[in-house]
């Protein structure tokens, strides 16, 4: 799905912060600010919490450019992740839930500041995709991710078996990145 | 952690079991140790780790449905804190800030503007009349007019010629055909690379570096007073599109405000020369006194109140030698930032800003038309 211009642009950030260059730093603060306080807010629901993890998240990226892997998926990619392990992880703690799993893992999807315009039109194309989804799908979707639920709690929020559960998450998901592939992919 | 309430088989995680959990996986749903299980079994299942990236990709897009720009503060502060703790090899010159806060600014309204708004009319005033351009335009002439610092800096030219309307007009013919986010990445990403080279150079020279002249055709300034020069006119410029569009804008940070002002100050001088050259200022003829004396260079005290709070001794000759701290200025100007800002941009009328003028007042009356006189096409 990814092309090659936010491949690219990956890359040179990537040897930018790896070099020490400020400019890179502010560059990628401008162009993932909104994602990832955005997506700790959606999570914690408080600012302060959203605003600390955004601290942390960049400051992560600025010690440690070398742990983005192109391979494993986009800048975009590897940075909400980033962000939505440490939120949940905070929001589990402070609510006294299980952990959830350690560092680890990427994707694969489009970003850079040439494509943004293309991140814009997938955001928009997900929005739709979202709300059509069959409503159980969306409910469990929400709620773990959002939520930070363990899928054995969603289910029993949802009055669901695991198994149900771990099912509707998996099928939600495939569905999305179908349509995303369709259009990413002429 | 809580248990798994189903029965789970012996072996515990088989190929099935935990091709299953991808979806919790990757929502960040799994338990400590079962997310533990999943990541080795995908570090040696092609397919499952195929799987794995595809739906963590989706996951991520649940998020990108947040309009909201995080505060304008918090940005100095994850910079901040991120530097303390691994200091950076290449800094940003401090010259440059204020351009890069402006273009985040701009370019953060320009991420909002729907498909009709880029068709709406933006009115561009200066001294010497109005031009109507769509955002895309005003994108062009932006790059244009920022072309001439990228190429002080060695970056490619994005247009021809060395008079700036011309520029920019050549610059928006050959765009008429890309699309307003086309035009919306060129201009960025020349920003961008204009504040990576002013670093690199910085660096590589120290402060000589700020010091290179770039050359406006008419005129030319150095790069530090450039980088100004360039924030201002992406503010007001951005103000410009707000407005067609019914958006809300507002000015810069106080700090900034204060190195712009400090820009219109260090360059009135020649603007009432101008004034003078066009007969519409109160005629001197100073003579090589010292300040204070009657026949001598005379000075107008400018009080900038409100955002960029701060105070200026502008000498009226620009042939004068720049009047020491302690001169008796002839008037003082008393008036507010954003005002005296936008007057410096001809969007405002020097005979009806408000302000507060005491001693001289054909003095002052002149440093106000000189001000507007500092607005270009």
């Amino acid at each position: 799905m990814a092309t090659s211009a936010p491949l690219r642009w990956d890359r040179q950030i990537q040897r930018r912060l790896a070099r020490g260059e400020e400019s890179a730093l502010g560059e990628l603060y401008d162009q993932f600010a909104p994602l990832v306080h955005g997506l700790a807010h959606r999570v914690l629901s408080d600012s302060d919490a959203a605003e600390q993890i955004t601290r942390e998240v960049f400051s992560h990226v600025w010690e440690h450019p070398a742990e983005f892997d192109p391979a494993h998926g986009s800048m975009r990619s590897w940075i909400g992740t980033l962000t939505h392990r440490r939120s949940v992880e905070r929001l589990r703690r402070e609510h006294g839930l299980p952990t959830g799993p350690e560092q680890f893992g990427e994707a694969v999807e489009p970003s850079s500041l040439e494509e943004e315009v293309l991140a814009a039109a997938t955001a928009a194309r997900v929005q739709y995709v979202v709300a059509s989804l069959p409503q159980v799908l969306r409910e469990t979707l929400v709620l773990t991710y959002f939520g930070g639920r363990t899928y054995q709690q969603a289910a029993k929020e949802l009055g669901v078996s695991a198994a149900t559960a771990k099912h509707r998450m998996r099928l939600g998901l495939q569905l999305l990145a179908s349509a995303l592939a369709s259009e990413t992919t002429p | 952690m809580t248990a798994a309430p189903e029965p789970v088989p012996e072996p515990a995680y088989d190929h099935e079991l935990l091709r299953g959990l991808i979806g919790a996986w990757a929502l960040d749903a799994c338990p400590a140790e079962e997310a533990a299980q999943v990541e080795h079994h995908l570090a040696g299942c092609p397919s499952c780790a195929e799987e794995a990236n595809r739906l963590r990709d989706a996951a991520g897009w649940l998020s990108a449905d947040e309009p909201l720009d995080p505060e304008p503060n918090l940005r100095g502060s994850v910079l901040t804190r991120a530097l303390a703790l691994r200091p950076p090899q290449v800094r940003v010159p401090d010259y440059a800030a204020a351009y890069i806060a402006e273009t985040a600014r701009l370019d953060s309204l320009l991420r909002d503007l729907g498909e009709l708004d880029w068709l709406e009319s933006a009115e561009l005033r200066w001294h010497g009349g109005t031009e109507h351009r769509r955002p895309a335009g005003v994108l062009c002439h932006l790059t244009a007019v920022d072309g001439v610092l990228a190429l002080a800096l060695g970056l490619p030219d994005p247009s021809r010629g060395s008079d700036l309307v011309e520029r920019s007009d050549w610059l928006r013919d050959t765009s008429q055909r890309r699309s307003p986010e086309a035009v919306r990445a060129m201009w960025r990403a020349q920003t961008r690379a204009i504040v990576e080279q002013a670093a690199l150079a910085a660096a590589a020279a120290g402060p000589a570096a700020g010091d290179v002249e770039v050359d406006y055709g008419a005129f030319s300034i150095p790069v530090r007073d450039s980088f100004l020069d360039r924030a201002f006119e992406c503010w007001i410029h951005a103000e410009d599109i707000a407005e067609a569009v019914g958006y809300p804008y507002g000015p810069p940070r106080g700090v900034h405000m204060r190195q712009l002002i400090g820009l219109a100050a260090r360059l009135l001088p020649l603007a009432l020369m101008g004034l003078r050259a066009a007969g519409l200022a109160s005629l001197t003829s100073w003579r090589d006194l010292s300040y204070g004396d009657p026949r001598g260079p005379r000075a107008v005290k400018l009080i900038i109140e409100g955002r960029g709070e701060s105070e200026w001794l502008i000498p009226l000759e620009a042939d004068a030698p720049a009047p020491p701290p302690d001169t008796e200025p002839v008037a003082t100007l008393a008036v507010d930032g954003v005002e005296f800002c936008f007057l410096a941009a001809a969007h405002r009328d020097p005979d009806r800003l408000p302000c507060g003028i005491t001693g001289d007042r054909a003095a002052a009356r002149d440093l106000l038309h000189a001000t507007r006189l500092l607005s270009r096409p």
